[in-house]
């Protein structure tokens, strides 16, 4: 073999595996470097035995040299120039190893190449935990140590971040890792976050996306329903302030749906999905965490509801005849959204026995008078929560979503006198002035049509709208496409 | 021992003690702020009212409506042109 010396500076480090045959592989030519003179150094991550005695090597079972040395991929050899990277090789390839080294047989009997295998120090939750350990978090929040012995999840009770449930304490590994669901950096300030104003940073926002129990690929949509619920027109101060049941109903669009496994099907407004519950989980934590919108002190509502659990369902959009909510909303097709609105809990409809579309117009547009208040019109804003089998009443007889929605809006005007104040004895109503119009029960845009639910039952659902929204031009849903 | 990253923002209440309140209302203007809830403008209406009859000078001040805080500019607009403020809701 041919050497050219090298400079007495010079210096070799390696990195290998007993799991990877491509390491199995080398260990023969790691002892033709160590045996031409060069000064090489050899981590093995698991297990050194197939090295054997001619090679200098040293346990890295805590695979700190392995994180210092940013090895993604075994084997890997590092030349040294003093305390300088002078180059490196990753995998086997011959002709890269002997210019590395400056042996020109080496490997005379390999193959020119063989890609490596990938590093213990990047196997999923271990470069996080690495980076906490050996390096520089980048975290800025502040750091809160448990007292001994004591248990996590209780301290994020103690310290009054939680909504009542027990939440993912948000350990920096966790969320170190959350962060990797989104390329935007941590530092940026998503928004001010009412009541308190407070800026939020897209590490406040992974933090309280961990203690809701999102995975990582939900980021995008968690910082999304963020952006949207802090459009001016959504006016999440007044919504987490109020006296009324509403809360932030976060509704996905588009690909990202069935990416992150959302639910649009059988019990989508309920339980069991992690998308789903923790999407809507987390967008409530960073209003109660960061914006201070915490029950009892500035959020005043008289009774609540479940939604400010969280309320995150995506639309069913399997028949390609039924128009996105997204897309009626400005979306652009193929593009992932979220609508965010706020609303109350659900009021179920039944009918099972309308067949035909005007019959069903009409019934569903009764169940849809109750918003607010059967006498309260152009009032609060509604979504009606189609599910399957209804909708198969429309479909069958060619009616997509504006079809839709025009029956609803015709069927639910009612001249003013039947509906002012004082009509039919009750006292709540239109404003009397109103008395010999035609009153719409929604304003335009108003009434939002979403497709989900399970293939049997006729049954469909309302949410009604907050009251805040009878400012329509104020208070509106608001939709936001996803930058993914 | 675990540890933890603050979900919060981290910031504290800045205290400021409350102005005094004026010994009388001669000679002082009473602003009258409407929320934007619904009635709000006939409970001030009753309100201004009872404050004229009492020789009170009074101006209105108004938000678009109760779903929004007070702009800052609203802010400003009550703190120069009134001496006491009532801040007013209904339903």
């Amino acid at each position: 073999m041919e050497t050219r010396p090298a400079p007495p500076t010079t210096r070799f480090t390696a990195v290998v595996k007993d799991d990877c045959e491509t390491c199995q592989l080398v260990a023969p030519v790691l002892a033709e470097i160590a045996g031409a003179g060069r000064d090489l150094v050899v981590y093995w991550q698991d297990d050194g035995g197939f090295l054997g005695d001619a090679v200098p090597n040293a346990a890295d079972r805590k695979l700190e040299h392995s994180f210092r040395l940013g090895v993604e991929a075994v084997p890997t050899v590092v030349r040294w120039e003093g305390d300088a990277e002078a180059g490196r090789v990753v995998g086997w390839h011959r002709t890269e190893w002997r210019s590395l080294t400056g042996l020109d047989g080496l490997g005379a009997e390999l193959p020119e190449y063989q890609p490596g295998c990938g590093s213990r120090s990047v196997e999923p939750g271990v470069r996080e935990a690495l980076q906490v350990r050996f390096g520089d978090t980048g975290i800025r929040s502040r750091t809160v140590r448990t007292p001994p012995f004591a248990d996590p999840v209780e301290t994020c009770y103690d310290r009054g971040w939680t909504d009542g449930l027990p939440v993912v304490p948000p350990t920096p590994e966790r969320i170190l890792r959350m962060l990797e669901g989104t390329s935007r950096p941590p530092d940026e300030v998503v928004a001010q976050v009412p009541p308190e104003m407070a800026p939020c940073t897209v590490e406040k926002v992974a933090i309280n996306a961990v203690m809701a129990g999102c995975r990582p690929e939900y980021m995008p949509v968690v910082l999304t329903a963020l952006e949207a619920a802090l459009e001016p027109g959504f006016t999440l101060h007044g919504v987490t302030c109020s006296t009324c049941f509403a809360s932030s109903v976060v509704i996905v669009n588009g690909p990202v749906a069935e990416r992150i496994g959302m639910n649009a099907g059988l019990n989508a407004l309920g339980q069991g999905n992690r998308a789903n519950a923790t999407i809507g989980r987390a967008l409530n934590l960073v209003v109660r965490n960061v914006g201070g919108g915490r029950p009892g002190e500035i959020d005043r509502a008289t009774l609540g509801g479940p939604g400010k659990y969280t309320f995150c369902f995506a639309e069913d959009e399997s028949d390609p005849a039924w128009e996105p909510l997204s897309v009626s909303r400005g979306a652009r097709p193929g593009r992932s959204a979220v609508t965010l609105f706020a609303g109350d809990g659900i009021q179920g409809i039944t009918d099972q026995r309308s067949r035909t579309p005007d019959e069903l117009a009409r019934s569903l547009a009764m169940a849809l008078q109750a918003v607010g208040h059967p006498k309260l019109y152009e009032w609060a804003p509604a979504v009606l929560v189609l599910s399957p089998e209804h909708y198969a009443i429309f479909r069958e007889a060619g009616w997509g979503r504006s079809e839709v929605v025009t029956a609803l809006h015709e069927r639910l005007r009612r001249p003013g006198s039947e509906v002012v104040a004082g009509a039919g004895g009750v006292p709540e109503g239109v404003p009397p002035s109103r008395a010999g119009e035609i009153v719409p029960k929604f304003r335009e845009g108003g009434l939002l049509v979403v497709r989900a639910g399970g293939p049997a039952g006729l049954f469909s659902a309302v949410l009604a709208g907050w009251p805040g929204g009878r400012a329509y031009k104020e208070s509106h849903p608001v939709t936001k496409e996803i930058d993914e | 021992m675990t540890l933890l990253h603050d979900p919060t923002a981290e910031t504290a209440p800045l205290v400021r003690p409350r102005a005094a309140p004026p010994a009388s209302l001669d000679g002082k203007t009473v602003g009258l702020f409407d929320l934007g809830k619904s009635r709000s403008d006939e409970f001030l209406d009753h309100l201004e009212a009872r404050l004229r009859a009492k020789g009170a000078v009074t101006r209105r001040f108004a938000k678009p409506t109760n779903a929004k805080p007070a702009t800052p500019s609203i802010l400003a607009d009550i703190a120069g042109g009134a001496d006491v403020v009532v801040e007013a809701l209904a339903d």
